[in-house]
């Protein structure tokens, strides 16, 4: 049985952060961390240094099997609820043998397996496991939106490119298939290592953690959204004027809301127009608003803008609440005067840490470590292809887990996708 | 008098191609009293369409069908006329086993092998109806109004249900050709309400052999040392030939090209799918236009039969056509067609309505196997038609189901692909569907499958034997190697390639190395010097592999794990709270029959499994505490 380990707390401003390891190397695991283990069931301090480098110092406790959680041995870390802390505890974790990252309700899966919970408390956890899952489907989202989603879905097509071509001289070997397919694979395999190494030294994911949330304020014409930007910003980083439609690009500040990460995003009014450059920025708008992690909806009037509408967890606030006009229906807010911000300052805080739940730095971990999985099974793909035809099925075989390792990032590739490709690119059949 | 033909049996099995002679005899092997009706005699056993068996996955299904003592390993070898073992100079998990087939020699074989069998009658008639009990089907009905009653039916139906048979414009119903549709029993069939789609697949024209110029063709001869499909033979027994190979060229293509109007499948007559892997000759001068050449093998039917199965052009054009291209080709220059080719259409019931045991879940008692649930091919069917009737056979004599894992056949496989993912074309095995291909090797199908088969009940007391001696000479030579610890030291002065690592290794891991052969390894180890070459053999593929099967594990373990875990086929996913409408909906329509298969659907959360499986884990408790 395979030794889990996860951040059991979720993400955001707090005093205390907890990793839970289950497993037979779970208290090897943390004597690796802190050298010597306090008795079973019982909080002791202890400093946690990895090859030489503390990283905090925090409360260990130890359960034995059949007396904990999952019924395995396990081992909670009480640390300090800091981003870089369980970034680096996890990693520390991660690089030692017969250790991996949880899946979504593994520790629950491992608990019911072992007869410790029955089925009011499974459906107790369900609504937990699936705000992890739901925080790690939206993570997913985002990345795959982005330019690194454009290199993962390169990387899917090139792992399944190679796969393919293997695949065809192994199971089509007496029909016509180009003999040789030896210098595309290994140029294939050469691209996407050369990618995941990067990938999995880290520094990709650095530029991600610093990316952080992005919160975007959407609404009509002139409803006040750059000036509310400006206050929360608390500077002039956006241009604001009486006329409507000055906001033509996305304007995006970087800020620490609420011990976020936040990147906030002021977008150009939604409205219908004949304007060639307005109409591009809303387009921009739209899909901004829509791949961000949460929108800030502005109404003007007590009504929403056209051609976007709120999810279930975007926030809906009246703007202009300084003038006379306004009727008050639920959370108002003036960027000119500053009415209100405080609560939608408070409230976007609240919002992001329910929806985060640990999930940014599980996600970069995971795909950290899915890209180490998949350097070293392409290096050992390499070598069998290097070694010639007879050893075909075995490079196809790291191909393989390769691709597996990879499945966070890219989706899962199945057989049929092989064999789309496959009879795509040649004339099989006798 | 209709109740004098009233006849009592265990297992009816309705259909004599190979789905249908590999349930019967396993049906009977298991012990059940049982009938195969087939609509002639003469009929069973009989390839309808090429002449081989075996190959890329099919080779390896072949063999696991071999290991559980069916029939078609051992008709194979007795009607074998050229043998070849592909992918001989790749590694010895993606080898498989193919030879071309006498078509007489093998129906001959089968025929005979059916008659010798105990608890096995033969039923000549057409069934056309079921007969129902209690919800449950329990006989059949056949035309003339004799009715056989039994616990279990197994229906292998072929290409028969609603086959439709074109030849350029020209269509008539019919199963394959010179056969008669059964239109009664496709009737009764879709008050059943079961999901359904359309298929289709083609043939060439079978060619004069004596009009074939042999001399402007290249010859392919078997190989030398023939790889034999069954664990118990020992040799060929008849006299082996070559196949011949040509291509089409350039005026070929041009033929085809300009009558594309006259073809079923470009004219637009046929609306069922075909294979990608097995086109026409219409579809592959289309969609490769930029191939300049096809090749075509020539493969003879039989030792005296002069007719040739022209491998790679089958096609669906006019008869005039089709004689006017074939004779563009070289070698064929005045060759007469025998029988010109043509395209099938059939119905296909949805695999997905089938329990992993074959069982139809809308009709308990009814068991389907072969092209009826999509597949294409010989091997596909006689691999389904062996677990429909060890299953059948089972259930009629109150014993478990017998379980295939995809983690430990091709056969599990193929019936997990089926009966949980379905078909959008005509499956057809690859070892590339096999995600533990390198532990399922062909060579290994015995060590793998046949203590399955003494459990079940289904093998022999001839194979049995000869499977207890192989395992434990294997088990024997395993530990001689095992035994054999060498420094790096000591393997460089025996003049092969080690790094100075300072780690011991055995003669075993020894094995594995890319310049290691078995005579290397012979000099370490005296004692694995005395095993037979097959044992020795199938050690080094053994070790080939060991690291690999080390890492995948976790993984058999993980999948058997859940493929363990039974969900009853009565379950109320309503009453599961904490399900969402979506997955609840889902899960009462495809019923998987085990936590693995729930997994795969589409949608499917961790959470969900869970509350499944704590709902599993209840009722389990409450029934034992009752």
């Amino acid at each position: 049985m395979v030794t889990i380990f996860a951040p059991a707390t979720a993400r955001g401003k707090a005093g205390i952060a907890v990793v839970r390891l289950s497993g037979p190397e779970s208290h090897g695991a943390v004597a690796a961390l802190c050298c010597r283990l306090p008795p079973m069931r019982q909080a002791s301090v202890r400093r946690l240094v990895w090859q030489g480098i503390p990283i905090d110092e925090g409360i260990v406790l130890l359960f034995e099997a059949g007396h904990s959680f999952t019924g395995e041995a396990m081992a909670e870390l009480h640390l300090h609820g800091s981003t870089a802390v369980i970034s680096a505890t996890l990693q520390a974790l991660s690089l030692q043998p017969g250790l991996r990252m949880a899946e979504p309700g593994e520790f629950t899966r491992r608990a019911l397996e072992n007869g410790r919970l029955d089925l009011t408390q499974v459906e107790g956890l369900a609504a937990l496991i699936d705000a992890e899952t739901e925080a790690q489907r939206k993570q997913a989202l985002r990345v795959l939106s982005g330019a690194v989603g454009k290199r993962a879905n390169g990387w899917r097509a090139q792992l399944i490119r190679a796969a393919a071509l293997l695949e065809a001289t192994i199971d089509f070997a007496d029909e016509d298939v180009p003999v040789d397919v030896t210098p595309e694979v290994l140029q294939i395999i050469d691209a996407l290592l050369h990618d995941l190494r990067l990938e999995a030294d880290g520094a990709v994911m650095a530029e991600r953690i610093r990316d952080g949330f992005e919160v975007a304020i959407v609404g009509a014409p002139n409803a006040g959204k750059s000036t509310l930007l400006n206050a929360l910003a608390g500077r002039e980083a956006a241009i604001t004027s009486a006329i409507a439609g000055t906001t033509r690009d996305v304007i995006e500040v970087r800020m620490d809301l609420a011990g976020l990460p936040v990147t906030l995003l002021d977008t150009a009014g939604l409205r219908q127009t004949q304007d060639e450059v307005e109409s591009l920025g809303v387009l921009r708008a739209v899909a901004r608003a829509n791949s961000a992690d949460l929108r800030v909806f502005l109404l003007e009037n007590g009504v929403l803008p056209a051609g976007l509408s709120p999810c279930d967890d975007d926030i809906i606030v009246s703007g202009k609440a300084d003038l006379p006009a306004f009727g008050q229906h639920g959370m108002a807010v003036s960027g000119l005067t500053g009415q209100g911000l405080d609560a939608l300052t408070q409230e976007i805080g609240l919002r992001l840490e329910k929806r985060a739940s640990g999930a940014a730095t599980l996600t970069h971990q995971r795909h950290r470590a899915g890209a180490m999985a998949a350097v070293s099974a392409l290096e050992a793909a390499l070598f069998e292809i290097r070694l010639g035809s007879s050893r075909v099925e075995l490079a196809a075989e790291n191909l393989r887990l390769a691709t597996r390792s990879l499945d966070a990032l890219v989706g899962r590739v199945d057989v049929e996708n092989l064999l789309d490709e496959i009879f795509s690119s040649f004339c099989i059949g006798k | 008098m209709r109740l004098f033909h009233v006849k009592h049996y265990d297992v009816v099995v309705i259909g004599g191609g190979h789905a249908g002679t590999e349930a019967a005899a396993a049906s009977a092997r298991m012990g059940a009293k049982t009938a195969l009706v087939t609509l002639s005699q003469a009929g069973i056993g009989v390839m309808s369409c090429n002449p081989a068996i075996g190959g890329l996955g099919k080779g390896h299904l072949v063999r696991e069908i071999d290991a559980l003592d069916g029939v078609m390993a051992q008709a194979a070898d007795r009607a074998g006329i050229q043998f070849r073992l592909l992918n001989r100079k790749k590694g010895p998990a993606v080898q498989g086993p193919r030879a071309q087939i006498d078509r007489k020699l093998y129906r001959q074989a089968i025929q005979a092998a059916l008659s010798a069998q105990q608890n096995l009658d033969i039923v000549v008639g057409e069934a056309i109806d079921f007969l129902r009990i209690n919800g449950r089907v329990a006989g059949v009905t056949l035309e003339g109004g004799a009715e056989i009653r039994c616990h279990a039916v197994v229906l292998t139906a072929g290409t028969f249900l609603n086959g439709l048979i074109h030849i350029g414009d020209s269509r008539k119903p019919g199963g394959r050709t010179g056969d008669a549709p059964s239109l009664r029993l496709a009737a009764r069939l879709a008050e059943l309400d079961l999901g359904r789609g359309r298929l289709k697949t083609g043939t060439p024209p079978r060619l004069n052999g004596t009009t074939i110029d042999w001399a402007r063709v290249e010859m392919q001869p078997g190989d030398s040392d023939p790889t034999l499909f069954s664990f118990l033979s020992a040799g060929t027994l008849v006299r082996q030939v070559s196949c011949g190979i040509t291509h089409t060229n350039p005026l070929t293509h041009e033929i085809v090209r300009n009558n594309l109007n006259k073809s079923a499948m470009y004219g637009g007559h046929i609306e069922g799918v075909g294979p990608r892997y097995c086109p026409s000759i219409e579809d592959k001068i289309v969609r490769f236009s930029e191939k300049s050449e096809h090749q075509v093998f020539l493969e003879p039917e039989g030792l005296d039969d002069t007719t040739v199965y022209p491998n790679g052009i089958s096609t669906s054009l006019p008869a005039e056509v089709q004689i006017a291209y074939v004779r563009t080709i070289r070698g064929l220059e005045n060759v007469g067609i025998l029988q010109p080719g043509y395209a099938i259409e059939y119905d296909f019931f949805d695999p997905r309505g089938l329990s992993p045991a074959m069982e139809v879940r809308a009709a308990p008692g009814l068991y389907f196997a072969g092209q009826i649930n999509g597949t294409t091919g010989y091997e596909e069917a006689a691999a389904q038609g062996l677990a429909a009737g060890l299953n059948a056979a089972a259930a009629a004599l109150g014993k478990e189901p017998v379980h295939f894992s995809r983690t430990s056949s091709y056969i599990g496989v193929m019936l997990d692909d089926l009966t949980s993912r379905g078909v959008t074309e005509p499956y057809r095995m690859f070892t590339s569907r096999a995600e533990f291909r390198l532990s399922m090797r062909a060579d290994n199908a015995d060590q793998r499958l046949t203590p399955l088969g003494i459990a079940a009940g289904c093998v022999g007391e001839r194979r049995r034997v000869a499977f207890d001696q192989k395992a434990s000479a294997l088990a024997s030579a395993r530990e001689a190697l095992d035994s054999v610890m060498l420094t790096p030291h000591q393997i460089m002065a025996a003049g092969l390639k080690q790094s100075q690592d300072g780690v011991r290794r055995s003669a075993f891991q020894l094995l594995a190395f890319p310049d290691v052969d078995i005579a290397a390894v012979e000099a370490f180890c005296p004692a694995f010097a005395a095993f037979g070459g097959d044992i020795k053999d199938q050690t080094a593929k053994d070790a080939l592999y060991a690291q690999y099967l080390g890492r995948q594990s976790a993984d058999v373990a993980a999948l058997q794990r859940d493929e363990g875990i039974r969900i009853p086929a009565d379950i109320d996913y309503c009453a599961i709270a904490g399900l969402s409408t979506e997955l609840r909906q889902k899960l009462s329509r495809h019923r998987p029959a085990d936590i693995a298969k729930a997994g795969k659907i589409e949608g499917m959360t961790p959470t969900a499994v869970s509350l499944v499986l704590a709902f599993l884990r209840r009722a389990d408790r409450r029934s034992a505490a009752k």
